[in-house]
């Protein structure tokens, strides 16, 4: 079953297979599509609009806040009249069959009148008419078919987005200019001295000037404003030369067919432009259904039902709650504020804070923190503070998090454009001093050819075109990274910072051990069937790790809350739970969790559950070992030191007890003593330490579902890669600086013509093109090479 | 040969016009998503197949 495709999309099934007809699916949109081709002999739409499929439990009452007025504003982007449409995400988004039933939605709910789904950003833009129907009942639909949509805070604030499109405007602009320039400037190489062409020649000149002028001052004017920037700051980046390669062709060219001197190198100046353009555009590789921004917002509801003094249940939004509210939390609800339990059992996950990896459970009157999920039933609690006063969302006031990691790192171009711009102003002093003494009328002329030969077009392009396309690699490989700059630091990275729970741990299951005296087979059969009644955390790990054993039904069963289970069988009589209540004799000290089992009230032995680590923790640790100094940093308490001790490599620092903002504190420490660190963490208790790293990357077990603030989102399957990926991007440094050889080559061979006084536009032409087109074939192969070790 | 005047103008238009179709494009989202409308297209097919014979009803249990 583990490797069962699904029957109708051909994706795996993972863990979550859905049966029908023998045969299996991966989501329910797989099943209902296959019910309406095959069951219903292809009579979809007829009988979709008969089925209306159950509402699950859970959702009853959850979405209630989504009928209010206020609400409804925030969320839809267009309100005229009736008309109303929303775009609603849904993370569930995964395959074609899910776009059809989601398009199709207009058949099962006459009131929408069309949906539209972008699978990129597993979004469905969704239009109704809000006479018929209303958000509620669409978001209602698409939970009940399986596609339940996720509204956050983010989602409050956010509102339209702009999406910023004027790069591709930009090169848009260059590709047309260079295109038709190219056309116009052919003649005039081929034909010099031909008659008509004579005539034609201003003509063709000053249409080529007016092509040129979109490019210089609109396509071009990122170069010149950041040469700007940078000069302002002292600092002589790439743009530096470029833009003042652009300025002197773009002069030097209207200044020769003003007074006939020549055609221009308006061809060359449009092919600089066009290129440094596409470089820019093909670095530039977004993942669309991941975001590397994300804050507590994206985790915290939207609203919340708030309990008013007669017992009445309303939804308010969550940052209208105010101190002294009575709030109600629901089964796998996150608790939006600090507060005091007032009623119900409350069972709190808080490993999003504390990285913890067990439940808490609190009794009326205990405090409860923000950010904490509730798992099992409904409590009320009453608000002591609001949203943004809270302890979780406190760690975002932090100045970190309003930091741009890209602000004070010098990129490898930018290096080593410093002093390639030293050396081509000196090359064009001193040959212009020489021609001055030799022929002054070609001074000026080599001047500028040898800023225009030396425009730094080729290593302007190296690190965009290795960048980016060691990112898509890197992103089939299933290590998605936010941007090139990330893959520059990584290279530089001397310290790696593990967090414990979730991070080299796995999520998913953990590891028990039995000590103490043998169980009989009728204990053990009672020991599992009590288990299976209990609902308890603990209960159900322990029930999934033990062997099979018949389903028998019990003669007593009894759960006494926060103690433990006691169950009755024929003649065995056992307890289940803490070491108090099963009636452990000697009291151990031990800080690992551990279930205590007796019977009939002799004590038998204790189940303590150990971390189970990610497969290969302790090879990649050893590889890493040789490189970089590593540390495990951990929220939760020194449990696992021995084990730890064990797995990890000696020289490996393990520090335990860590507050989210320790974390931070600690990197920062480190930092201020030169270390370049990479922090690998999951949870939002790692996001401040995420923030301040010179690379956080998240782990995560399923890419869609959340992950805090990062540079780059991990794959837990691809754990063990990871030296892979650091040493790859080491690579790239690697390959870019032999490109930036291949890039002088070139511009030794112009700078010979150019120096020389024997520039032709025909040459510039040639040379710069030729130039930049080796340094993307060289890259692009190269890297590629790098990305077949990877796999 | 002033007919140049009529041949550059003709290519200039029609790359201008080109141009600002490509302008269109960007602007309506179309570079937005570019992996929807290719499974989209797909579905067009389904359905129109499936209209004509709509009147084979099987009742579900479920």
């Amino acid at each position: 079953m583990e490797n069962a495709t699904c029957f109708h999309c051909g994706d795996s099934c993972g863990n979550h297979v859905i049966s029908f007809q023998e045969k299996s699916f991966c989501c329910n949109g797989c099943k209902t599509v296959f019910e309406i081709f095959n069951e219903n002999d292809l009579t979809c739409y007829y009988d979709l609009q008969n089925s209306p499929g159950a509402t699950p439990k859970e959702i009853e009452g959850k979405y209630d806040f989504l009928s209010q007025e206020n609400i409804i504003e925030k969320l839809t982007e267009f309100r005229d009249g009736a008309l109303e449409i929303a775009t609603l995400y849904i993370p569930h988004i995964h395959c074609s069959s899910c776009i059809w039933i989601l398009e199709n939605l207009n058949k099962l709910n006459p009131g929408i009148s069309d949906s539209q789904v972008n699978f990129g950003k597993k979004t469905v833009r969704v239009t109704y008419n809000s006479e018929t129907t209303n958000l509620k009942s669409v978001v209602l639909l698409l939970s009940s078919i399986g596609y339940e949509p996720y509204i956050s805070l983010e989602d409050f604030n956010s509102g339209k987005k702009d999406i910023n499109r004027s790069l591709i405007y930009k090169l848009g602009v260059a590709a047309f200019g260079f295109g038709n320039i190219m056309f116009l400037s052919f003649p005039e190489y081929f034909e010099v001295n031909e008659f008509w062409l004579e005539q034609y020649k201003p003509l063709f000149r000053w249409l080529m000037f007016a092509m040129s002028l979109p490019i210089v001052f609109y396509s071009a004017q990122d170069y010149f404003i950041s040469a700007y920037k940078g000069l302002k700051a002292r600092i002589l980046n790439i743009d530096v030369p470029i833009a003042l390669g652009v300025s002197v062709l773009f002069i030097r060219s209207t200044i020769e067919i003003m007074f006939d001197l020549g055609s221009g190198f308006f061809d060359s100046l449009a092919g600089l432009i066009f290129f440094l353009l596409s470089g820019k555009f093909f670095q530039q590789k977004t993942y669309n259904f991941l975001s590397f921004e994300r804050d507590y917002k994206s985790y915290f509801p939207i609203a919340i039902t708030k309990i008013d003094k007669s017992g009445n249940e309303n939804s308010i939004q969550v940052y209208d709650i105010e101190k002294g509210d009575r709030i109600l939390i629901r089964n796998e609800e996150l608790i939006p504020v600090d507060g005091i339990l007032i009623n119900g059992k409350a069972k709190i996950d808080y490993s999003f804070v504390t990285g913890e990896s067990q439940t808490v459970s609190k009794k009326s009157g205990d405090k409860l923190f923000a950010g904490g999920k509730q798992t099992n039933g409904v409590i009320e609690m009453e608000a002591l503070k609001s949203v943004e006063q809270s302890y979780l969302t406190q760690l975002w006031s932090n100045d970190v998090f309003n930091k741009n990691k890209e602000d004070g790192f010098t990129n490898i171009t930018n290096t080593i454009s410093k002093h390639f711009t030293i050396a081509i102003l000196t090359v064009a002093f001193i040959a212009t001093t020489f021609w001055l003494f030799v022929d002054p009328s070609k001074a000026m002329n080599v001047f500028t050819a040898v800023l225009i030969i030396a425009c730094p077009c080729a290593i302007a392009l190296s690190a965009p075109f290795t960048f980016g396309n060691l990112l898509r690699i890197f992103g089939k490989q299933k290590f998605y990274v936010k941007n090139a700059t990330v893959i520059e630091q990584l290279a530089q990275i001397n310290t790696v910072i593990f967090d414990k729970t979730g991070t080299i741990t796995s999520n998913k299951d953990s590891n028990a051990e039995y000590d103490g005296d043998l169980l009989s087979d009728s204990e053990n059969v009672v020991l599992k069937n009590s288990l299976r009644g209990s609902n308890h955390p603990l209960s159900r790990t322990l029930y999934t790790i033990l062997e099979e054993h018949n389903i028998i039904t019990l003669d007593t069963f009894e759960e006494h809350i926060g103690k433990g289970i006691e169950a009755k069988h024929n003649a065995v009589n056992m307890k289940i739970g803490s070491a108090s209540f099963v009636g452990n004799p000697n009291q151990s000290t031990i800080l690992n969790t551990t279930v205590h089992v007796s019977s009939n009230n002799v004590y038998k032995g204790k189940f303590t559950f150990y971390n189970s680590y990610r497969k290969g923790v302790s090879k990649l640790f050893n590889q890493l070992k040789r490189h970089f100094d590593l540390v495990i940093l951990s929220g939760d308490n020194e449990g696992e030191l021995e084990n730890l001790k064990k797995l990890l490599p000696a020289k490996t620092k393990l520090i335990f007890n860590q507050k989210p903002e320790d974390k931070l504190e600690f990197i920062k420490y480190h930092q201020s003593e030169g270390a370049k660190v990479l922090m690998i963490g999951d949870g939002l208790n790692d996001a401040g330490a995420l923030a301040q790293s010179n690379v956080g990357i998240a782990i995560s077990e399923d890419v869609n579902v959340f992950s805090p603030a990062c540079d780059a989102i991990l794959d837990a399957s691809k754990f063990k890669q990871l030296y892979n990926y650091i040493s790859a991007s080491k690579s790239a440094i690697k390959i870019i600086k032999w490109s930036f050889v291949l890039s002088f080559f070139y511009n030794v061979i112009g700078l010979y013509f150019a120096t020389t006084g024997q520039l032709e536009p025909v040459v510039a032409a040639i040379l710069m093109p030729l130039s930049s087109i080796s340094i993307v074939i060289f890259t692009t192969i190269a890297t590629n090479l790098l990305g077949k070790r990877l796999e | 040969m002033s007919v140049i005047y009529i041949l550059l103008s003709v290519s200039v238009v029609i790359g201008v016009i080109f141009f600002v179709f490509f302008i269109m494009a960007v602007k309506s989202g179309q570079y937005d998503d570019d992996y929807t409308p290719s499974v989209r297209m797909l579905f067009e097919d389904e359905l129109v197949k499936e209209e004509p014979k709509p009147t084979i009803k099987t009742t579900k249990n479920n």
